[in-house]
């Protein structure tokens, strides 16, 4: 019973979110504006942590799962990735490496030097 | 028999599942980076498409509803957000400024690249929105008139490295504040190194997911200013 509570809760939001997608022209998908309604919910504790919670945790453990059809497409636009393949492949690996060095050092700063300002 | 597999409902599903499953023993019994669920699953089950000689369309009729649950699961990213609230607002300047510089250098490393590659303004704007999540990543590039099957490739490509070596990048870099490392694999490779994230840490996970909204909102509106360079 608890769970498909909590799995219709989490339906329900997407198709909030499906709603705010149509009528919002924005390029924002349903799914963000679903993650963003259920923090807000759980913020302001219109929604409880146990009316979501195990569903929730499931179908994140099952995401990554949940890439692999999309991925296979890939199979689909190989005739008009062909060309690009080599700037494609380069260019996500290098801009990858730069976000992550870029993020996590400004992050890990800020973080620093806050805590040592925060020891005086 | 090919008969039986284009008509079933359940082929696709069970075909890449299963190779997911033996790819998570595969994980567990040797502990090599490479040996990526994700990564198996999709070599597996496009080797098995092609041997068999079955279509994307076919396989999908089945896989579809593995997809289907990818909206509800991104929806349920906001339960450990939430329950790291406290962290968020405690770093909260760190946090927004990190992920903006994160948006700010993944334009500047594309711009770059384009440029060395010298792509046209259509192939430039194809791939800014690159790090983004799959579904604003479409709108973005259908907005700024780019080849969006090749956006999803390239973001698509960009999510598996982040899966793949999200933790190998951060321990090269010198990540090592779990809040950095959340919001480095969030905001460079999006929704599919989330996944990763989740398995490293709740903090890691938690973060990842923030900047997974905040890094597509920034890329979004930051767009608008970099479409123009070239």
């Amino acid at each position: 019973m608890k769970y498909i509570v909590q799995f219709e809760i989490i339906l329900a939001i997407s198709l909030m979110g499906e709603l705010l997608n149509r009528i919002i022209p924005l390029p924002v998908p349903a799914s963000i504006y679903g993650m963003a309604i259920l923090f807000t919910g759980l913020c302001t504790g219109l929604i409880k942590l146990n009316m979501v919670r195990e569903a929730g945790k499931f179908l994140i453990y099952m995401m990554p799962l949940m890439f692999v059809p999309a991925a296979v497409g890939l199979l689909d636009n190989w005739a008009v990735m062909k060309e690009f393949i080599v700037a494609i492949l380069v260019i996500s690996f290098v801009s990858t490496l730069a976000v992550v060095a870029v993020t996590g050092h400004v992050t890990q700063f800020i973080i620093n030097r806050k805590r040592k300002e925060g020891g005086k | 028999m090919r008969e039986f597999f284009t008509e079933s409902l359940f082929f696709g599903a069970a075909l890449s599942m299963g190779i997911y499953v033996l790819g998570l023993y595969i994980k567990k019994r040797y502990s090599f980076f490479l040996f990526n669920p994700v990564l198996i699953a999709i070599a597996g089950t496009i080797a098995t498409l092609l041997v068999l000689d079955i279509d994307y369309s076919t396989y999908n009729r089945g896989a579809k509803y593995i997809s289907y649950l990818l909206t509800p699961a991104t929806v349920a990213l906001a339960i450990p957000l939430y329950e790291q609230v406290s962290l968020l607002r405690k770093n909260f300047t760190a946090i927004m400024v990190g992920i903006a510089s994160g948006v700010l250098a993944s334009f500047c490393s594309i711009f770059a690249m384009a440029l060395l590659f010298a792509l046209n303004h259509t192939e430039y704007v194809t791939l800014l929105p690159k790090s983004i999540t799959t579904a604003i990543g479409i709108g973005l590039s259908q907005e700024l008139g780019g080849y969006v099957a090749i956006t999803v490739s390239a973001i698509i490509i960009t999510g598996l490295f982040g899966n793949i070596a999200g933790e190998v990048l951060c321990r090269i870099f010198g990540i090592k504040h779990p809040i950095a490392k959340g919001l480095s694999i969030g905001t460079a490779t999006h929704v599919m190194g989330t996944a990763k994230a989740m398995e490293m840490g709740e903090v890691e996970g938690a973060m990842s997911s923030l900047s997974v909204a905040v890094a597509g909102a920034l890329t979004v509106a930051a767009a608008i200013f970099f479409e123009g360079l070239i």
